[in-house]
C-alpha cells in the first residue's frame, strides 16, 4: 500500500486535534507549586494577624491575586513552548467554567464578611473552589477533578470544626496546591 | 481490496479537510480563525476547503455579529458526523489489513 505511512500521519494528527481542540493542555504544574507556597505564606501571615478581619481579608486577596497571575504566565510561556495557542474556544470554556462557581463562591463570601458570619467564609472558598475545579476539569487535565474533590472534603469538615480554619487554609490552598504541582510537573514537565 | 477502499470518502482526502472534520465532530462549533489557528494553514486555504464541505453538506456555516465585528463559524451536520466516522473506521481498517 503506497499510501499506508501517509494514512498513520492521518490517523495520528486527527487524534491530535480532537484531543486538542476539546482540552486545554497548557495548564502549568509549576504555578501550582507557587500557588501553594503563595497560600502557605499567605497562612503564616495570617497566623500573625489572626485578630484583624480585615487584614485577613487582604492577606487572602494578596494570595489569590498572586496564584491567579502566575497560573496565567506560566500557562501562555508553556503554551508558547509546546507552540500551541493560549487563547481558544476551549481555553475559553474552561475559564468560564472556572469562573462561574468561582465567582459566586467570592460573592458569597463577601457577603458572610460583611454580615460578619465569619466563620464560614473559610468553607465557602474551599468548597466554591473545589467546585469550580470539578467543573473546570472537562475542559482541561483530568487531574483536577480530583483536586476540586480533595478542596470539597477538607472545605466540609471545616464547616463542622470552624476553629480549625487555618489548618484548612494551610492544607486546602497551600499542601494540596503544592502536591498536585509536582504530580504535574513530573507528569507533563513544566 | 475494493471492499477495503470502499467506504474511504472522495471528500475527506485532505490533510485540511479531515482536520476541519476532526475538530467540528468534537465540538459544538468552531469560528474561522480558531479554527485556522489549530490548523496551521492560511485564510484562502482554510476557506476554500470549507466551501467544498459546505457544498457536499457535510458542515454548516453560522454568520453572527460579536461586538459588532463578523463572526463566522462552522459546524458539523448529522450527514457530516457519519460519514466522516465511516471515513475514519475505513483508514483504520485500511491501516489494520495491510
Amino acid at each position: 500500500m503506497k499510501n499506508e505511512p501517509n494514512t498513520h500521519e492521518d490517523i495520528k494528527a486527527i487524534r491530535k486535534l480532537m484531543e486538542e481542540s476539546t482540552r486545554f493542555l497548557s495548564l502549568s504544574g509549576l504555578s501550582g507549586v507557587i500557588a501553594g507556597t503563595a497560600a502557605l505564606a499567605g497562612a503564616l501571615l495570617a497566623w500573625l494577624c489572626i485578630d484583624k478581619t480585615w487584614l485577613l481579608a487582604a492577606v487572602a486577596a494578596m494570595v489569590l491575586l498572586i496564584s491567579l497571575s502566575f497560573a496565567y504566565l506560566l500557562s501562555i510561556k508553556k503554551a508558547r513552548r509546546d507552540k500551541k495557542h493560549f487563547w481558544t474556544p476551549v481555553s475559553r470554556k474552561m475559564l468560564l467554567n472556572l469562573f462561574i462557581p468561582l465567582a459566586t463562591g467570592g460573592i458569597l463570601a463577601i457577603i458572610f464578611l460583611i454580615q460578619g458570619t465569619l466563620q464560614l467564609i473559610m468553607p465557602v472558598f474551599l468548597i466554591f473552589y473545589g467546585l469550580a475545579l470539578i467543573n473546570a476539569s472537562k475542559f482541561t487535565l483530568g487531574e483536577i477533578f480530583y483536586l476540586g474533590l480533595l478542596e470539597i472534603v477538607i472545605g466540609l469538615l471545616v464547616t463542622l470544626f470552624p476553629g480549625l480554619w487555618l489548618p484548612a487554609w494551610a492544607v486546602g490552598f497551600g499542601l494540596l496546591h503544592i502536591v498536585y504541582g509536582l504530580v504535574m510537573y513530573g507528569k507533563y514537565g513544566k | 481490496m475494493k471492499d477495503l477502499i470502499a467506504n474511504l470518502n472522495k471528500i475527506f482526502e485532505s490533510r485540511v479537510r479531515l482536520g476541519i472534520m476532526s475538530v467540528l465532530t468534537v465540538n459544538e462549533s468552531y469560528d474561522f480563525n480558531s479554527l485556522k489557528e489549530a490548523l496551521a494553514v492560511t485564510d484562502g486555504n482554510l476557506a476554500s476547503h470549507l466551501k467544498a464541505l459546505e457544498k457536499e453538506g457535510m458542515i454548516v456555516v453560522e454568520k453572527q455579529f460579536i461586538d459588532r465585528r463578523p463572526n463566522t463559524s462552522y459546524r458539523a451536520t448529522e450527514k457530516g458526523r457519519t460519514a466522516f466516522s465511516e471515513h475514519i473506521s475505513a483508514l483504520e481498517n485500511l491501516l489494520r489489513d495491510t
